[in-house]
């Protein structure tokens, strides 16, 4: 018999340097409990996810409020600049920003896919938790599921968001019309960039990390500044070109856009050119696009420009009437030429 | 961008587009073709439409190598993904291209088929040293300018004596597709295309040299001006095309001098002739049976042709009825002239290959050029 003694209700701690995601976290039993509790919670902490009830509950302020979600399944998961754990964070900020609304709560939903290393796990889940302290947006619920070995890519993650509106703000797609000007906060294209190039078939080192970062403070900034900004839109998937081909298509208007005053970093320009991709159409998770009227702009752009995340902000052109909805673009070099809708993948050229 | 904004200048693009206003003759009316699918993409990707006068025209050419391979070898190459173990590697752009019945090799990866873009021919050779077990094949498509790279790949395995690579070779050559053109009953017996000079290609000079076309000038009395990919490059060239005619000279020159010499690069050449030589005849789309057009894998090499070690059944298939492709690559037809252009064939869902490649005339108009068709109803303030 052994004489070593066990104290009564002891449970073997998760092993986060060694462990991985086995098929019982997904369960519902009690080796989900210890994910949830030591990972998630511990990671995550606050006053409403500590009661571990299913789900969360706050006071409202009333008025308008508004609601987002946004599914993540990047690859690869760790990327310069950040990770599928920040970015599941910041993109959901963004949507709900987006409105001009100021998010308050996050609601964080994982896939884990069985034999994940839980210290890939930890790391993910410490930069959602940084990313959600820093940008002072709690997550205040969740949920976790595990899939077999095979049925998912590792981690995907499902965040959703909640915000209220300022009374008297009313930031819509639909709202651009004829002579508003366009402006961006910054240089495009950086994290669909950096992203490609972690991707192993793409061997070529660049120095271009994400630009991940939650745009709700610049936001903030800005319709202090000027309340009737028209529409907002971050510019994710797609890139610039598709963002605005939406918001033309919501507004019916046309654009004409003015490619020398896009900011693009060169080593960003010069990734493209080598990949045979277009800047317009590569993904960023930390800018956005905003039109307001001619009589706004400047005093817009200037706002902009005095917050950190819009330092490089730019006009770059103007909405037009057009039925057909078309982005018309003055190219550089001296003609135009339309910024179509992305169709596909963007793939490389031949030659 | 150092080396490519010098080359994009828009001082430079103006100064030339003066030139050209002020040199072309009001009462001719001037047309080039520009062979290449990569000037076709520069010419609309950067308006240089809106830098010419009205009587200076730009027809496209059949030079896209996606766009003129037929809808049989694509079938094949879909056929061969059908292979159960089998690892089909090509470029990005051959995944997209339709055939008759709506399949691409993009929708047999969808149904299971492994299929896997490529950016070099090293990397389906790579492929096939981390796969041992399974067959790979490397469907190589393109003009002079990919054939060096595919050739390498051919040497690689050779030497590394793998068992399980081989390459379905649609490599094609550019002069005589040029030379079947100038020949063809629209340009030289109905004058249906008038065609006044060639913008002569970029990448592929680089390849064979500027030598080769002065076959054109001689025998067809056409100038041709081979010039780089980059705008100011294609501006340059459509100016020195009209000098040409103006002053009545039939030359072939070299615009891409810094890049492009006469005997072009010796070493790529013979790499290519260890390789490869010539196939009796091989069917481009829109431009039909073409003798001595397009290389084969040479019979020291067989062992590498999936030609050869697969049971590969050629066949002839017709392109869709409505498509116009085959007309628009041997410029008697305008993208905007085709019934279905930007209506049932888009980028999204193209019928016709030139709808697929970003170098291809009717992606590059749809994408790029296709507001001009709406103008007058565009009441652009700027």
């Amino acid at each position: 018999m052994s004489s070593i003694k066990v104290k009564s209700g002891y449970v073997r701690a998760l092993d986060l340097k060694h462990g991985h995601v086995e098929m019982a976290h997904g369960s519902g039993g009690r080796a989900t409990a210890q994910l949830i509790e030591q990972l998630f919670v511990a990671a995550f902490d606050n006053a409403i996810l500590r009661l571990l009830n299913d789900q969360a509950c706050f006071p409202s302020s009333g008025g308008r409020m508004v609601m987002s979600t946004d599914s993540h399944v990047i690859t690869p998961l760790f990327f310069p600049g950040g990770n599928i754990g920040s970015l599941s964070v910041h993109g959901t900020i963004n949507d709900i920003a987006m409105s001009g609304a100021q998010p308050r709560y996050l609601a964080a939903s994982f896939i884990l896919e069985e034999g994940f290393p839980l210290i890939d796990l930890k790391r993910i889940v410490d930069s959602m938790a940084e990313a959600a302290r820093n940008a002072k947006v709690p997550i205040v619920t969740g949920d976790t599921k595990v899939v077999e070995r095979g049925s998912g890519d590792g981690v995907f993650i499902t965040t959703t968001g909640l915000g209220w509106v300022p009374d008297g703000i009313d930031i819509s797609a639909h709202r651009a019309s004829p002579g508003d000007k366009i402006l961006v906060s910054g240089f495009l294209g950086d994290h669909g960039v950096a992203v490609m190039a972690q991707r192993e078939n793409l061997s070529f080192d660049t120095t271009i990390e994400s630009d991940s970062a939650p745009l709700h403070e610049l936001v903030a900034h800005m319709i202090t500044v000027v309340p009737d900004i028209h529409a907002l839109r971050d510019p994710t998937r797609g890139g610039l070109a598709t963002a605005l081909n939406e918001i033309a298509r919501q507004s019916s208007v046309g654009m004409l856009v003015q490619e020398e005053y896009l900011p693009i970093r060169e080593s960003v320009n010069a990734a493209c050119e080598f990949l045979g991709l277009d800047p317009l159409y590569i993904a960023n998770e930390g800018k956005l696009i905003a039109i307001c009227s001619p009589a706004d702009a400047e005093n817009l752009l200037t706002a902009m420009q005095a917050h950190p995340l819009g330092k490089h902000a730019a006009i770059i052109g103007e909405v037009i009437e057009d039925t057909h909805c078309f982005i018309q673009m003055q190219t550089r070099f001296g003609g135009r030429r339309i910024v179509d809708w992305l169709n596909g993948e963007q793939l490389p050229r031949i030659c | 961008m150092k080396y490519i904004d010098e080359f994009r200048d828009r001082n430079l693009a103006l100064q030339i587009a003066s030139q050209i206003k002020s040199e072309a003759d009001p009462a001719k009316h001037y047309q080039f073709m520009e062979f290449c699918g990569g000037h076709t993409h520069a010419i609309s990707r950067f308006g240089i439409v809106d830098l010419l006068p009205n009587h200076v025209e730009m027809i496209h050419g059949p030079g896209c190598p996606v766009c003129i391979l037929p809808v049989g070898r694509v079938q094949t190459a879909i056929s061969l993904s059908h292979i159960p173990g089998l690892i089909l590697c090509t470029y990005g752009d051959m995944l997209r291209i339709p055939t008759t019945d709506g399949m691409s090799l993009l929708k047999a990866k969808a149904a299971g088929a492994d299929v896997r873009m490529v950016y070099s021919s090293i990397d389906a050779v790579n492929i096939a040293q981390n796969n041992p077990d399974r067959q790979v094949v490397f469907f190589a498509i393109g003009f002079e300018t990919t054939v060096p790279p595919t050739a390498v790949a051919l040497q690689q395995a050779r030497a590394a004596n793998l068992k399980n690579f081989s390459v379905y070779c649609n490599h094609v050559l550019t002069p005589p597709a040029i030379a079947h053109i100038l020949q063809s009953p629209e340009v030289r017996e109905l004058g249906l295309v008038q065609l006044d000079g060639f913008i002569g290609p970029a990448h592929v000079s680089v390849v064979i040299g500027s030598q080769p076309y002065d076959y054109f000038a001689e025998e067809f009395q056409k100038p041709v001006v081979i010039a780089g990919f980059e705008p100011l490059d294609v501006m340059q060239a459509i100016l020195m095309l009209i000098r040409q005619i103006n002053t009545n000279r039939i030359e072939v020159e070299n615009e891409f001098s810094r890049a492009v010499l006469q005997n072009g690069n010796l070493k790529a050449q013979q790499t290519v002739a260890d390789v490869f030589e010539l196939r009796r005849t091989f069917e481009w789309r829109g431009l039909g049976v073409i003798p001595y057009s397009a290389l084969k894998i040479k019979a020291e090499y067989a062992d590498f042709d999936a030609e050869l070690r697969f049971p590969i059944e050629e066949r002839s298939i017709a392109d869709n009825k409505a498509c116009e492709c085959g007309a628009i690559l041997r410029g008697v037809k305008r993208p905007q002239d085709c019934k279905i252009f930007g209506t049932v064939c888009t980028p999204d869902n193209p019928i016709g290959s030139c709808m697929v490649s970003s170098e291809g005339a009717c992606a590059a108009h749809y994408r790029y050029g296709r507001f001009r068709d709406h103008q007058s109803s565009i009441s652009a303030r700027v």
